[in-house]
């Protein structure tokens, strides 16, 4: 048993803490998700060059031998920060895909261009009626000679505006809900018939409704198993749970940290607000809360490579109670703050809105414990 | 980061394993759950592991401790939790036996050490007083100097298991004109068999006689058995309640609790269905063990600090409240599943033999009353809102 991290990670939560520190203050931020662009290439540029984007992927792929402990320090970080350049479509859950399934030609093609910067992915898995089922889908693959044709509509894909290719999980056999049929392809963003509608989300992200309209692409489009991917959807999906489930903890941190210090400055009464029990017990409820969390992301990170069961029940649990938290958090840190908390100028906002969106990602409350239920 | 135990813990846990298995008293049954136990069985365990030397693991191993590290130790409780063993009781091993080998003289620790390690001296804690809970520091017990011995007077309150003790430790005021009241308080223990010690039971809400008020009225102690400084004991006092935390989540027994819980739930019914397998029910269940896997984790982590050199910090606040709080939801959820079976009072029915119809299942008995008894976890060893004070002040800095 061991919770220590290795002096290479050691090292990299401090090179990342200092580029959030240094070159992402609220207010840049803020400048860059009102921009045109809603994220900042440079800031993408960088992780590159530091090698934070080829950490997770073997030497082999050209990346640099880390794993999911890798992963859960550089989403913490990036949650501090509320950080949202796409390294979760990116490289957790592409990046996810082509390590566990992706063949030579393929990693060959697209790990080399996550690692260098040069390519953006998102993740296209939900639909407008399939809600969290990953297997509720009606978008279909149909097989065209060598190739496949895609048809369908998917909802939210977040990080599709700044993409240059998409994941695409698609029907390629099946009925609607059935566990078999399911297949994930990559395509190119620019590809003829992929029409996007692109939008802000409410927590300073880019996302787009994106339609395929008889979309061709090749044989070499497919990873994994034709009409047999689902359990490696699943797989992904609890990877980004576990990394959601740490940058939770990052954004929770700060939270905190920005109520207990607002509390010593804001006076009422003639006296600091934090001098008031009442406010120090729910204060205290919210560092317990994200204690909890951070046990939870350590396990449900640890547990990846555990059997199937027990990483989906574990993955569940920890979405569980970080989607508590995350709301609890959020929603006191807002209430200590009082009317000021309540304005566009502060960042308590901004933590707030990000915590909110992402206890639901990939999974709210509700739906994991149902899947924590049927496992047990 | 990784959670497997290496090659000799695992070896370990083989050892202790079997040692349990082998050596537990067959006849204490699931006593872990039971409140219903007699003096003999409560210390039946403690003078087995005396005999074995592993009655106080977490001492130095000059006084007898056992020189197992954080992890192993907790190891050594989820074994016991395994069988449901009723553990050692901790005011000797956990509470007097530190302070004493920490702060007491050669003499004492002479005198009192064996007879902790080897569970043949019962002890007691006097603490509380009816005007002095939360803020123990309000005290009002005086012990005042006679020549070689203190005569001490006052009353002191909710003494667990008084009845049958040897011995007790004891804050005393000193110093009434002290200039903060924790500053004229001192520790001294008294053999309950002194003239003047007087426990009377207090009848709690489940049914049971657990705790006592102890009137102390003339008692003459002598000089001696001051522990420390003269009006030093508060410090021990906060020493004592910041040492031995491992354990205090009750993680290990938890877990028991929750198998044992979706057992029960397994066999009542809702509707004709296992009641397990009602969606509302599940959820709660599902929760509990969430909140618990969570607690685990962050008890191993304090530990694995521990480990590292780093002392139990104020985060023990966190294991005291999360784990009361889980182990009070466990006896409610287990209330809960038992339905009607939860109201008779089964601690007043007479056993009258087989030629009875029963009344409700086995593991109906006591679900009630363990209910109501687990209340107190959250009022006692600094009530879950002084723990949240000692967050407020130690982390927060508020």
């Amino acid at each position: 048993m061991d919770f220590n991290f290795t002096e290479e990670q050691e090292m990299v939560r401090d090179g990342l803490s200092r580029l959030v520190r240094e070159q992402y203050d609220w207010e840049t931020r803020r400048s860059a998700v009102e921009s045109d662009a809603g994220w900042r290439p440079e800031i993408w540029a960088q992780l590159a060059e530091l090698g934070i984007l080829g950490m997770p992927f073997s030497e082999e792929d050209g990346g640099f031998g880390g794993g999911a402990v890798d992963a859960m320090i550089v989403m913490e970080e990036f949650g501090k920060g509320l950080v949202v350049e796409p390294f979760l479509p990116t490289v957790v859950c592409a990046g996810g895909f082509l390590k566990h399934a992706g063949t030579d030609a393929q990693r060959e093609e697209h790990i080399g261009g996550i690692v260098d910067g040069s390519r953006v992915y998102a993740f296209a898995y939900a639909e407008p009626r399939g809600r969290y089922d990953l297997a509720d889908l009606q978008t279909t693959a149909k097989k065209d000679g060598d190739g496949y044709v895609l048809n369908g509509h998917k909802a939210v894909v977040v990080g599709a505006p700044w993409a240059s290719h998409l994941v695409v999980t698609a029907r390629t056999s099946g009925g609607q809900r059935e566990r078999d049929g399911v297949s994930v392809f990559v395509v190119a963003n620019d590809a003829e018939g992929v029409v996007r509608r692109d939008y802000p989300t409410v927590d300073g992200r880019r996302a787009s409704e994106v339609y395929f309209e008889n979309v061709s692409v090749p044989a070499d489009a497919l990873i994994g198993e034709e009409g047999g991917a689902l359990p490696l959807v699943e797989q992904v999906a609890d990877e980004a749970v576990a990394a959601l489930c740490a940058e939770a903890c990052g954004a929770m941190k700060v939270a905190h940290a920005m109520t207990v210090d607002y509390s010593r400055q804001r006076k009422q009464f003639g006296v600091p607000i934090g001098k008031f029990q009442v406010l120090q017990h729910r204060m205290v409820d919210m560092f317990t809360e994200y204690e909890q969390s951070v046990s939870m992301t350590y396990l449900a990170t640890l547990k990846l490579d555990a059997p199937e069961k027990e990483r989906k029940r574990t993955a569940s649990a920890a979405k569980v109670r970080i989607g508590q938290a995350a709301r609890f958090v959020g929603q006191e840190a807002i209430q200590i703050h009082g009317g000021m908390g309540m304005t566009d100028e502060l960042a308590i906002g901004s933590y707030f809105k990000r915590l909110t969106i992402l206890s639901s990602e990939f999974g709210d409350v509700d739906h994991h414990m149902k899947r924590h239920i049927a496992l047990a | 980061m990784n959670l497997e135990f290496t090659a000799d813990e695992l070896a370990f846990r083989d050892e202790v394993r079997s040692f349990i298995e082998e050596n537990y008293p067959k006849h204490l049954g699931d006593a872990g759950m039971r409140e219903d136990m007699s003096p003999e069985d409560m210390v039946a365990w403690h003078k087995i592991l005396g005999e074995k030397g592993w009655s106080v693991p977490s001492w130095p191993e000059q006084y007898g401790g056992t020189g197992w590290t954080p992890t192993q130790r907790y190891i050594w409780l989820e074994e016991n939790a395994r069988v449901n063993a009723f553990m050692p009781l901790p005011f000797g091993v956990s509470m007097v036996g530190p302070v004493i080998y920490t702060f007491g003289s050669e003499e004492q620790k002479e005198r009192h050490l064996p007879g902790i390690r080897s569970g043949d001296v019962w002890w007691c804690q006097g603490y509380s007083e009816p005007g002095a809970g939360s803020d123990l520091a309000s005290l009002k017990t005086t012990a005042v100097r006679d020549g070689d011995h203190y005569v001490i007077n006052g009353q002191k309150t909710w003494t667990t298991l008084a009845q049958y003790a040897d011995w007790g430790f004891f804050l005393c005021r000193t110093d009434p004109d002290a200039a903060k009241p924790q500053e004229g308080i001192s520790f001294i223990l008294i053999d309950m068999k002194t003239p003047g010690v007087e426990v009377r039971p207090i009848k709690l809400i489940d049914g049971g006689y657990e705790v006592n008020e102890t009137w102390l009225t003339d008692v003459r102690v002598p000089v001696e058995n001051l522990v420390g400084e003269e009006n030093k004991g508060w410090t021990y006092a906060k020493f004592l309640l910041a040492h031995e935390r491992s354990g205090i989540a009750g993680v290990a027994r938890s877990k028991r609790a929750v198998e044992k819980l979706r057992e029960i739930a397994g066999k009542e019914l809702l509707d004709g269905e296992p009641l397990i397998e009602d969606l509302d029910f599940a959820r709660k269940v599902s929760q509990l063990e969430i909140d618990l896997a969570a607690l685990e984790i962050t008890e191993l982590r304090t530990l694995a600090g521990e480990q590292a050199g780093k002392g139990p910090g104020p985060e023990s606040s966190i294991l005291k409240i999360k784990g009361t709080e889980i182990q009070q939801r466990l006896t409610e959820l287990t209330l809960e599943a038992v339905g009607n079976y939860g109201a008779p009072m089964y601690g007043q029915i007479e056993d009258s033999g087989s030629n009875q119809y029963p009344i409700g299942p086995d593991y109906a008995q006591h679900s009630a009353a363990t209910y109501f008894n687990m209340r107190k976890t959250s009022i006692y060893g600094g009530s879950n809102e002084i723990q949240r004070n000692i967050i407020t002040k130690m982390i927060l800095g508020l």
